[in-house]
């Protein structure tokens, strides 16, 4: 028995933790309509920080992500005469795993710390009481805006590391190594289906709700001190990193 | 408002060239967009053994795409398969006594359908059906007839 309450003390934290940040989710979508509505302004401006100001960080990334991939698949190919096959394998990759897992890992990096670091600050310097005092809900004016921003920049961001990174693979494949570039646009065609795409794009849409949360959450749950801050901006990372890599798994398991 | 201009304008661009890689990925990375918008005929040809074609395979005069499989079914009557192709509109005079063989892209490669010109003066017309095809070669039979006649021949 002691066994076991020691057990609970040591585990009772972090099942509180996942129950308050369920709670927190269920509020944020119970404001998000009306937040949507009525203050659609800083919607657009969470939209402007996560996503657009990403997209250099996501553009390199893929361009990059696609070449390598288009570079790995050709040299391995070519052992079979199946060069050709080097835009199904690189394609494949980047839409159904590679784009949306990376792009989650990035704006985790460059915009959920960001998210965070500000939420955090803003409650140490008590800027959210002071909300509150002056009868403003920091769920309607603070945190939802952030978390739609996030759900929305995320698909978007994704299908541009995507593109990007085919055109990176393509770039690799048919200028630098000469695959035929007929060849490979027709054999990716071909392999790929609608809903090889729709599968990516599940897991984006998905990734930009969990990488969100976890941004706001980490930031409204951080201990209003400048350590606290820090701790919290290098656990909105883990916790995504974590987070989208067993998600990936799960969803992919699943619409197999 | 001056400052919300600049900022309403990148997320304007960056929402357009996000549903602009959307567009891209579903459009151009998969193959649905072959021959729907331009103008087709369809033709038939029955076969005795379709192997492992597959719809939206390409149908190839001299190695060059020019339609593609819309549909296989199975004959029950006839016990065969039949396959249903279009073929581009541009290309209207294709022999009737042509002939259709299964054939496969390399070793590894997806199997398409290969029209070979015939020396008829009549051309194939919508819903016409091409009578002289050859089916696609199995590998296992290849294999098993191979083995028989070398057996045969000791």
């Amino acid at each position: 028995m002691k066994f076991l309450h020691d057990l609970w003390r040591s585990q009772s934290e972090f099942v509180r933790t996942f129950g308050a940040m369920t709670l927190f989710f269920f509020q944020l979508l119970r404001y998000s309509p009306s937040t949507l509505v009525r203050r659609f302004s800083l919607v657009v401006a969470q939209i402007f920080n996560a996503g657009a100001l990403s997209i250099v960080i996501i553009m390199v990334s893929g361009l990059f992500v696609g070449g390598v991939l288009g570079l790995q698949a050709f040299a391995n190919l070519e052992r079979f005469n199946a060069e050709e096959a080097t835009g199904i394998l690189a394609g494949f990759a980047l839409v159904k795993e590679i784009g949306p897992v990376i792009t989650a890992l990035l704006f985790a990096g460059r915009a959920g710390t960001a998210l965070t670091s500000e939420i955090g600050l803003m409650k140490a310097t008590d800027q959210l009481s002071a909300m509150e005092m002056m009868a403003v809900n920091p769920m309607q004016r603070v945190f939802v805006p952030r978390f739609l921003g996030g759900i929305i920049a995320m698909p978007l961001l994704t299908a541009v590391f995507t593109m990007v990174g085919l055109l990176g693979a393509h770039l690799v494949a048919v200028e630098l190594l000469d695959v035929d570039v007929g060849a490979y646009w027709q054999q990716l065609q071909q392999a790929m289906e609608l809903d090889d795409v729709y599968e990516g794009i599940t897991k984006s849409i998905v990734f930009g709700f969990v990488a969100s949360l976890i941004a706001v959450w980490e930031g409204y749950n951080s201990v209003p001190t400048p350590e606290g801050v820090g701790r919290a901006t290098t656990r909105t990372v883990v916790s995504t990193a974590i987070a989208v890599l067993i998600l990936d798994f799960m969803i992919t398991a699943y619409l197999l | 408002m001056r400052q919300n201009r600049a900022v309403e304008l990148g997320t304007g661009l960056f929402i357009l060239l996000g549903i602009g890689a959307l567009f891209f990925l579903t459009t151009q990375t998969t193959g649905r967009n072959d021959f729907t918008n331009t103008d087709v005929y369809s033709v038939q040809a029955r076969f005795e053994n379709v192997g492992s074609l597959k719809k939206r395979a390409p149908v190839a005069m001299s190695g060059v795409t020019i339609g593609r499989v819309t549909g296989i079914e199975f004959d029950g009557e006839a016990l065969e398969a039949v396959v249903t192709m279009v073929i581009d509109s541009r290309f209207n005079h294709i022999p009737d006594d042509s002939d259709a063989s299964i054939l496969t892209a390399g070793l590894l490669g997806s199997q398409y359908v290969g029209l070979q010109a015939g020396g008829s003066e009549f051309y194939l017309e919508n819903g016409g059906e091409i009578s002289f095809t050859q089916s696609a070669i199995v590998l296992e039979n290849l294999i098993g007839r191979f083995l028989v006649k070398g057996r045969a021949d000791e």
